[in-house]
């Protein structure tokens, strides 16, 4: 346990496990910092990171700068709703531009799958993957993981269910590999049209049926339907979607095992999850908010501690 | 690697009683009092400090500092750096702090220290307290208030501090 395996942060896939108990490890002392009457610690006060959003984000973003800022990074943030790339600049060309203002990191949420490898192909600068369309996002499924790490001792044995809609879902395939990297056994549920094609190829177990996958997890990350990404009909209403795969008391309450709910927000109440399970007890959604933080200094400071000087 | 045995375990217990008496003298009021050990190694030197310190009916409070994230060499050296816990539930405000190390060599540690204790509030004084003080290599301008053995060395030989169940001693390598 030294330094990670990875120069850039784009997908689960590339971290071995103990790259992964590294960056956990790490976050553990940053929790304890973020307890402090003073959050702020020196270690990257001469490093200056751009926040790349091509896509709409609010606690991405903001959880991204809230662990720069803890870390006394210098910050240069930038959407594309108001930048040249409207104006029908390349991305390339756009993160050059920034790069040669002196930039050693760059976090970067994009539309297009795979952007952020080819960042990484053919820039210096260190990349960490905020998004990249329904690709991956690795930070994430670390804070995921970190979460129900929080809450059971061990991976082994454990049952981890994805709900909902994995074929558009970044959240969903990150957290597929991170979770089978750590040893956890890994189950998805929802319409079959919203399964990915490649299901199989990913080793998990899929369930039609959301009582039968609620009684054979012990944790249960609940996905938003993702509209905005859905160009077809998948399922003929949102009222129907919810009635069979909505995660409500009354489906708790019938099941004899207590699942640990998890949601990735921005939560759509009433569709995936209820008011009222989304506020109880078993659910652990806030607490991912904070490691969130934690988890991405943790990320942060450990691709940082590469640059040479 | 040459390595030489400087104090065995009857002449640690002898400077660990001066030591906890010295501190008593200038915190004869020690509720205002934190030993504070700097991770990993001063830890427990620390504890053996704050039970001769119970003993002698003091109310003196303990807590662990990790400065892993606020060193100057971060990126610089290659030397990996392992952090540890922190563990601190009180408020250094207004309180006088004696930061324990096993050993005092650059300062750069104790520069750390200064730093990371300071987000924990505005202490009134600050004291330093290491066991072994190796002589002739600061590299900034820092001073032990509590010695436990001055030691001369040439910069390639390195002080080992044991202060074990098993074994008490500290060793001088080159």
């Amino acid at each position: 346990m030294k330094d990670l395996s990875v120069d850039n942060l784009t997908t689960i896939k590339d971290l071995s496990k103990s790259d992964i108990k590294l960056i956990f490890n790490t976050a553990d002392n940053f929790k304890k910092i973020l307890n402090q009457p003073i959050k702020k610690v020196p270690s990257l006060r001469d490093i200056t990171i751009a926040n790349l959003f091509f896509e709409n984000s609010t606690r991405t973003k903001l959880s991204f700068e809230l662990a720069e800022k803890r870390l006394s990074a210098d910050i240069i943030n930038f959407s594309s709703s108001n930048s040249s790339v409207k104006k029908g600049e390349t991305l390339l060309d756009t993160v050059q531009n920034i790069l040669a203002m002196k930039v050693d990191m760059i976090v970067l949420r994009h539309s297009s799958p795979g952007a952020s490898i080819f960042l990484s192909r053919n820039i210096d600068a260190k990349i960490i993957n905020a998004g990249d369309g329904s690709h991956e996002h690795p930070t994430q499924a670390l804070l995921d993981s970190f979460s129900i790490r929080q809450k059971f001792s061990d991976f082994k044995s454990l049952n981890v269910l994805i709900i909902g809609d994995i074929i558009h879902s970044r959240v969903a395939l990150s957290n597929i590999f991170c979770l089978q990297k750590l040893g956890a056994n890994v189950g998805v549920c929802g319409p079959s049209t919203l399964m990915p094609k490649f299901l199989k190829s990913l080793n998990v177990e899929y369930f039609k049926d959301l009582k039968s996958a609620l009684s054979w997890s012990h944790v249960a990350n609940v996905l938003r339907i993702q509209l905005e990404r859905q160009k077809l009909k998948y399922f003929p209403s949102l009222r129907e979607y919810s009635s069979r795969f909505g995660v409500t008391k009354k489906v708790l309450d019938e099941i004899k095992n207590k699942v640990i709910l998890m949601h990735p927000g921005p939560i759509n109440r009433g569709v995936e999850i209820s008011s009222d399970v989304a506020d109880s007890k078993q659910s652990i959604i806030l607490d991912q908010v904070e490691n969130g933080v934690a988890i991405r200094m943790a990320v942060l400071y450990l691709l940082a501690k590469k640059i040479k000087k | 690697m040459m390595k030489r045995k400087i104090l065995n375990e009857k002449k640690i217990n002898i400077i660990l009683e001066r030591l906890s008496n010295e501190i008593l003298e200038n915190h004869f009021e020690t509720k205002n009092s934190v030993l504070l050990g700097i991770q990993p190694r001063g830890i427990e030197l620390c504890k053996r400090l704050y039970h001769n310190l119970k003993k002698l009916n003091n109310n003196v409070k303990m807590g662990k500092l990790d400065v892993s994230f606020y060193r100057d060499d971060f990126r610089r050296s290659d030397k990996i750096i392992t952090p540890s816990n922190m563990d601190l539930n009180i408020s250094l405000e207004n309180k006088n702090v004696i930061l324990v190390d096993d050993v005092l060599f650059t300062g750069r540690t104790v520069r750390s220290a200064f730093e990371a204790l300071l987000s924990f509030g505005r202490p009134k004084k600050i004291e330093l307290l290491v066991f072994v003080d190796r002589r002739f290599c600061r590299e900034l301008p820092i001073q032990a208030d509590y010695v436990g053995i001055e030691v001369d060395t040439l910069e390639n030989e390195k002080v080992f501090v044991k202060f074990g169940q098993t074994e008490k001693s500290v060793y001088l390598t080159s």
